[in-house]
């Protein structure tokens, strides 16, 4: 017999950014030691738009359709979100009705995110058909948006005190009579993938994030539920009608990309049930509440009452308690399809906000990659990424 | 815990460092001075009643021409126990913007750091691998800060050559005709 003497070469392998897995412009720097991944390096950046820069210069009402083409497969939530900080802020309080439009509409868009969601993860693992029939099911949906909003992806529906338009009957059955299929629908994507032994081979142990660890790289949304850690905005800080619907918030145990897939298909029936509420409660009345915003506005439209400022009372010095009643800020945030999406604003009383920050989950989510891929093989790489469900436009802003 | 609580008890803490504080739609904002932030932040980790294992948010806040230190560098904590949250701001001025790395307290605010100097130009001190992030490695100033201009210098010079091409593909067109 003879003796082979094995030597393992390094390697670096550029992966990205024009990968069609990576699912937008991700590139990674993949160090390999045969065929095991020893370091991860994510680069991002390539679809930076400003974002954040551009708002500053931009009226309140001229920023939301931005908000749009940040996460454009649920730009529905992204702008609910700024809503939701710009009412904060202003202290608008939304009719019931438009409460509920806004409910509708945001499980609408997370069932529309998911769908893309399994449609390519499981297309990246290797189940093909599954595809088809969440692109089938999302199409529906998209053809309902299109019937209320007039647009598909970038729908720049809500607005900043209430809805831009009501909802006919029409839209209502439709919808409830898609909500009511839909559970079945799930079990369908189920039967195709659940018992896959291919499926289940990538997915069950891959990718481990313990609890602990989730919650110190900022993990939000499915990605942090999948490994058991009870954290939902829609629970802990509710906006517009969660906290009058009935629903639960499905958790995993393992923290492995099999858990996060069986979350995200819990929640789906989860939003099926919050819409079927919403349609069968809706109440009557106004869709825009009367302080709401227009888009044409005076100079200064904000009138901050200054008594809502608490501050220190040992403060003397006058140039600091001007400064303190000049710049008012809010934190408002949403759990988006991905996690947290929140929108930190810093107003000067001018119709412009003097700082716009967002929070954005897919950001935080991609520089947990190293953590998620170190050790483990290359295959893996491409499960990770559709585990974590990011989007890089709004990775990038 | 209530808010105003947890800012009592900062205060008590740290009497040297909190400036003052400010409560607005039920958030509230701590204001330190940033010299001992990475105690004041790790008291707030590890405090058993506090428990602020989460961090949402890191960003900072350009307030030139308004105020003198320049930078605000706004941590955005929460507690998944508890249930709270708070905000700590640490001011920052412009000669000397540095201000300690958390990110060997909170994994997330490794990327959320890098972010803050890409965009901002503060230096975290200690962080591991301080790089642009979002804008090319190559670029020059820090985009976020007011007086980075809106419109590049290039823009006129940009439209310029826009002209000249539109100018030859007309004639490019003309001469096929």
């Amino acid at each position: 017999m003879q003796n082979k003497i094995k030597t393992v070469k390094e390697l670096t392998v550029n992966m990205g950014p024009q990968h069609p897995a990576t699912h937008g412009v991700l590139r990674l720097v993949l160090e390999l030691e045969g065929e095991v991944i020893k370091k991860c390096i994510p680069y991002i950046g390539y679809l930076h738009r400003g974002v954040e820069k551009l708002s500053e210069d931009l009226t309140y009402v001229q920023s939301l359709p931005i908000t749009d083409r940040m996460d454009y497969l649920s730009s529905m939530v992204n702008n609910v979100g700024f809503c939701v900080a710009v009412e904060k802020l202003m202290g608008i309080q939304i009719p019931e009705r438009a409460k509920f439009i806004r409910t509708i509409m945001g499980e609408m868009a997370r069932i529309c995110s998911h769908l893309v969601w399994i449609a390519t993860h499981a297309l990246d693992i290797g189940a093909m058909t599954v595809f088809l029939y969440a692109m089938r099911d999302r199409e529906y949906l998209l053809e309902l948006f299109e019937m209320v909003t007039g647009a598909r992806l970038t729908v720049s529906y809500p607005r900043v005190g209430g809805v831009r338009c009501d909802v006919n009957n029409e839209f209502l059955d439709k919808t409830y009579k898609f909500i009511e299929e839909f559970p079945r629908k799930v079990e369908e994507y189920e039967t195709l993938i659940d018992r896959n032994r291919v499926w289940l081979k990538r997915t069950k142990g891959v990718g481990v994030i313990s609890a602990e660890e989730a919650i110190n790289w900022g993990l939000t949304g499915p990605t942090l539920r999948g490994s058991g850690v009870y954290y939902d905005v829609r629970k802990f800080f509710p906006y517009d009608a969660y906290d009058k619907v009935d629903f639960e918030v499905p958790l995993g145990k393992n923290g492995d990309i099999y858990d996060r897939y069986k979350c995200r298909m819990l929640e789906f029936r989860q939003s099926a049930k919050i819409i079927k509420q919403c349609i069968e409660r809706l109440p009557d009345g106004s869709i825009l509440a009367e302080n709401a915003l227009r888009i044409r506005m005076p100079e200064s439209p904000l009138k901050i009452d200054k008594k809502d400022i608490i501050f220190d009372v040992y403060i003397e010095d006058k140039q600091i308690q001007e400064f303190i009643q000049k710049f008012t800020e809010v934190y408002a945030s949403v759990e988006a399809p991905r996690g947290e999406l929140g929108f930190y604003i810093v107003c000067d009383n001018s119709s412009k906000p003097y700082r716009m920050r967002v929070r954005a989950p897919s950001f935080v989510h991609a520089g947990v990659l190293p953590k998620l891929c170190e050790g483990s093989l290359v295959a893996d790489v491409i499960a990770n990424i559709g585990s974590i469900d990011i989007v890089l436009g709004e990775c990038d802003r | 815990m209530n808010p105003v609580e947890i800012i009592k008890r900062i205060r008590d803490k740290f009497s040297d460092e909190v400036l003052w504080f400010i409560c607005f739609r039920d958030e509230c904002s701590i204001v330190v001075k940033k010299e001992k932030i990475k105690d004041i932040l790790s008291h707030l980790k590890n405090t058993p009643e506090l428990e602020f294992d989460y961090l949402i948010d890191l960003t900072a806040v350009d307030y030139l021409g308004f105020r003198e230190p320049r930078f605000d560098v706004v941590y955005y904590l929460m507690s998944i126990k508890h249930k709270h949250r708070i905000r700590i701001k640490a001011q920052v001025p412009e000669q000397g913007c540095c201000i300690d790395s958390v990110a060997d307290l909170w994994a997330t605010a490794n990327w959320f750091e890098r972010e803050c100097y890409d965009m901002f130009g503060i230096e975290f001190t200690g962080h591991p691998d301080l790089r642009r992030i979002l804008m090319p490695e190559d670029w020059n100033g820090f985009p976020l800060r007011k007086d980075y201009p809106v419109k590049s210098e290039l823009a006129d010079k940009e439209w310029g050559i826009y002209k000249e091409l539109k100018e030859s593909a007309k004639a490019w067109k003309e001469n096929a005709k």
